[in-house]
């Protein structure tokens, strides 16, 4: 396998872009990452996008997204594993490159999630649910994350405060990001007296609806080398993709996500590291219960103490282990296709050493989180400073 | 030529009912909503109070403000989303009801929230025209929102009516202007029960957008800034949005105060800003002057300048005050007698 670097970073202001339209947020964040590689022409790209077909009523966005970019003709393809269908669509590009298909890859992701009303969105994301046996029943992905968030209380007496510091930390991480959906602080209170959504998740305790593009470029090292521009070239050194039982009521056990240790075990041996040499983590928080979950699914924190590193600002900008500096899907967004590649454009950002105000200082090995539904899919990347 | 205001009136039915009472029902979280919409409490219709009803009221006071021989009003405007005829004006039963027939013009208007101020911003240029002496327009509603919405916590009953003239003017109209692009946020379909609306996108690119496309128009027209105006009233979908507006606007909390009623009276719809301008007309003093701005989904707004005159002060007592409709002699409702009032449940054929 070839070495594969990220010579270029882009995305668009997520928030509630009324006023622009699918293609429209798609191609101000892959501009933005061309220009930022200083590329004009690409091999190949991939489209992560969990559901332009329930969210606007548009499918086929490789061939669309291609022709709308000027380069109709390239490969162009839709990679689809729900939330985690940016993850996926980075490890796409990566395997085409690492292959030697294509020299140079645009890897994208994008949701349009606010052109449709609010039950036609909890719909639409739902479809990331067994239909058969969760969501036909009445289950909703607040109300699963709201069994996790009980099973890990139950058995490791995380506490209402510690879930709702998650949202604290990554709203205080947010402040700092130019691009986030919601810059303002929210303290514990703020998050506890929230409106109850699924007890014990307030709705501060979720991640929002977001319209959100992601974009990156994927290159050969030599390439990267050549279109380095002087700056730290970042490499993908790890990547691991593995999968769970669909279904909660499968699992052995409600307060572990075995497809993110499984993913994680793998990308960790690919980069011949361990989750301790990690400096920057972006992860999943789609609500503060899984952030809580992942990092110790990721293994940056022993199992069961989620809550208690978080509370002691472990996770937090200048901790042990600085968790979604970006302000995470909480503040962020969470426009569902776009996440995975987003986390790889924060990453790059804090490897380069050009995060601003929210830099991890010293930062030379991150790690990306990305999953899907309840965690029947995630997929781990491990980006590092290129010596 | 000045035109102005002659005469204005309102009319709030007694009926109250509580936010939580609703929010129990539905097993919704009612501190949430009182704090997120700033609402607590709605006007509820009686049994036999409708648009026409309540209009007529609002106009009777206004006649009774204005002094003038109701056979002298040229044209009698009623803009509402609840008129109780498809097809057959509310208009024409007003009209009669007050003595103004034969010789007038009439016409029933819609426009969501904002049909009240289209009938003003008609009325005062018929006037304006020399076409008529006197015009009536009227802003009313008994708007319904589906049971266990978000609307449902908001929709309320009651009606402002203002009196167009040239002479003896309580307040003149020194501008108007209006503010619309397509922008379809809320919308009810012909043989449709309920309005449906689009969730958030009710907010910024809706109401906040038009109201402040207005606010700033007019302001500029008149050459004023907020701190110029003795009041400000916005549409009133509920009690935190026309706060924000005027907030981000410049204006104070107490230039808005007094015609703030949607915490204790909900959304009147096409009643809304004109009965907030009606609660200021009752105290203002000669000289004030008023910005007031309505909103009407689809989207529009409209807005006008007002300055009071020396003549208010003679009128200002000779009909109930809006206030004070507003804050006695309430009668509260449970959810089952609410539901029967406003012909939510299914009788028997």
């Amino acid at each position: 396998m070839r070495d594969v670097c990220i010579i270029g970073v882009g995305m668009n202001d997520w928030g509630e872009s009324w006023d622009l339209s699918l293609r429209t947020i798609w191609t101000q964040a892959a501009l933005a990452a061309l220009a930022d590689a200083g590329v004009d022409r690409v091999d190949a790209m991939t489209v992560g996008c969990m559901s332009g077909g329930l969210f606007v009523g548009q499918e086929h966005l490789g061939a669309l997204l291609a022709d709308e970019l000027g380069m109709a003709g390239i490969p162009a393809t839709r990679v689809e594993s729900a939330c985690a269908s940016g993850g996926v669509a980075l490890r796409s590009g990566f395997l085409e490159v690492a292959a030697g298909v294509s020299d140079v890859v645009l890897v994208t992701g994008v949701e349009k999630m606010t052109d449709c009303s609010g039950d036609e969105a909890t719909a639409a994301l739902a479809t990331a649910a067994d239909q058969e046996w969760e969501v036909f029943p009445g289950a909703t992905f607040p109300g699963l994350y709201a069994m996790m968030a009980r099973a890990h209380m139950a058995a490791y007496g995380t506490t209402r405060e510690q879930l709702a510091m998650v949202a604290v930390k990554n709203h205080a991480n947010g402040l700092n990001n130019p691009h986030a959906q919601y810059r303002r602080a929210v303290t514990v209170e703020d998050v506890l007296n929230a409106t109850m959504v699924a007890d014990p998740l307030t709705v501060l305790g979720c991640s929002p609806i977001t319209d959100g593009a992601a974009a990156v470029v994927l290159a050969d090292v030599e390439t990267a080398h050549r279109l380095g521009k002087g700056r730290p070239a970042v490499r993908i050194a790890g990547v691991g993709l593995a999968t769970d039982r669909m279904a909660l009521h499968n699992r052995a056990d409600l307060a572990a996500l075995n497809a993110v240790t499984v993913a994680a075990q793998k990308a960790c041996a690919m980069a011949s590291i361990t989750p301790q040499d990690v400096h920057v983590a972006e992860v999943h928080d789609c609500f503060t219960i899984a952030e809580i979950m992942i990092i110790e699914a990721l293994g940056l924190v022993p199992t069961g103490r989620g809550g208690p590193a978080t509370e002691a600002g472990e996770t937090a900008l200048g901790g042990r282990i600085p968790v979604n500096p970006s302000g995470g899907l909480k503040a962020k967004g969470h426009p569902v296709g776009a996440t995975g590649v987003a986390q790889a454009v924060e990453l790059t950002l804090q490897l380069r050493g050009e995060a601003g105000a929210r830099q991890v200082a010293g930062a030379r090995v991150g790690l990306a989180q990305n999953m899907g539904g309840t965690g029947a899919s995630s997929v781990v990347h491990i980006l590092e400073v290129l010596s | 030529m000045t035109v102005g205001i002659v005469g204005y009136g309102s009319y709030i039915p007694r009926r109250r009912i509580r936010l939580g009472e609703i929010a129990k029902v539905w097993g919704a979280d009612a501190a949430a909503f009182e704090r997120g919409l700033e609402l607590h409490e709605k006007s509820v219709p009686a049994r036999d109070e409708d648009t026409i009803t309540m209009s007529t009221t609002a106009a009777r006071r206004a006649l009774r403000r204005a002094g003038i021989d109701p056979v002298r009003i040229g044209a009698v405007y009623i803009g509402s989303e609840s008129h109780p005829y498809a097809v057959k004006p509310s208009g024409t039963v007003v009209a009669e009801a007050i003595g103004a027939t034969p010789d007038v013009h009439c016409a029933d208007l819609e426009f969501a929230c904002k049909a009240g101020s289209e009938g003003m911003f008609i009325a005062s240029a018929l006037v304006r025209s020399g076409e008529v002496d006197y015009a009536l327009a009227i802003g009313a509603d008994t708007s319904q929102g589906a049971p266990g919405d978000a609307l449902e916590y908001s929709t309320a009953a009651g009606a402002a009516a203002f009196i167009f003239g040239r002479d003896n003017l309580v307040a003149t109209l020194d501008a108007q202007t209006s503010f619309m692009t397509d922008t379809p946020d809320f919308w009810r379909r012909e043989y449709m029960h309920y309005p449906r609306h689009a969730g958030r996108f009710t907010g910024e690119p809706a109401y906040f957008k038009h109201t402040k496309g207005a606010a700033l128009a007019l302001m500029a027209k008149v050459n004023a800034a907020p701190q110029d105006f003795a009041f400000a009233v916005f549409h009133q979908p509920n009690g935190k949005f026309p706060m924000r507006v005027g907030k981000e606007l410049g204006f104070s909390r107490q230039q808005m105060m007094v015609g703030w009623l949607s915490p204790w009276l909900g959304n009147t719809y096409s009643g809304a800003s004109p009965m907030g301008l009606t609660a200021i007309l009752d105290v203002a003093r000669p000289g004030d002057r008023i910005l007031m701005v309505s909103y009407g989904s689809g989207s529009g707004s409209d807005g006008f300048v007002w300055t009071v005159t020396e003549k208010i002060s003679e009128v200002q007592a000779l009909a109930p005050a809006t206030r004070a409709q507003l804050d006695e002699r309430k009668l509260y409702v449970d959810y089952g007698t609410y539901a029967k009032l406003c012909g939510k449940i299914r009788r028997g054929e």
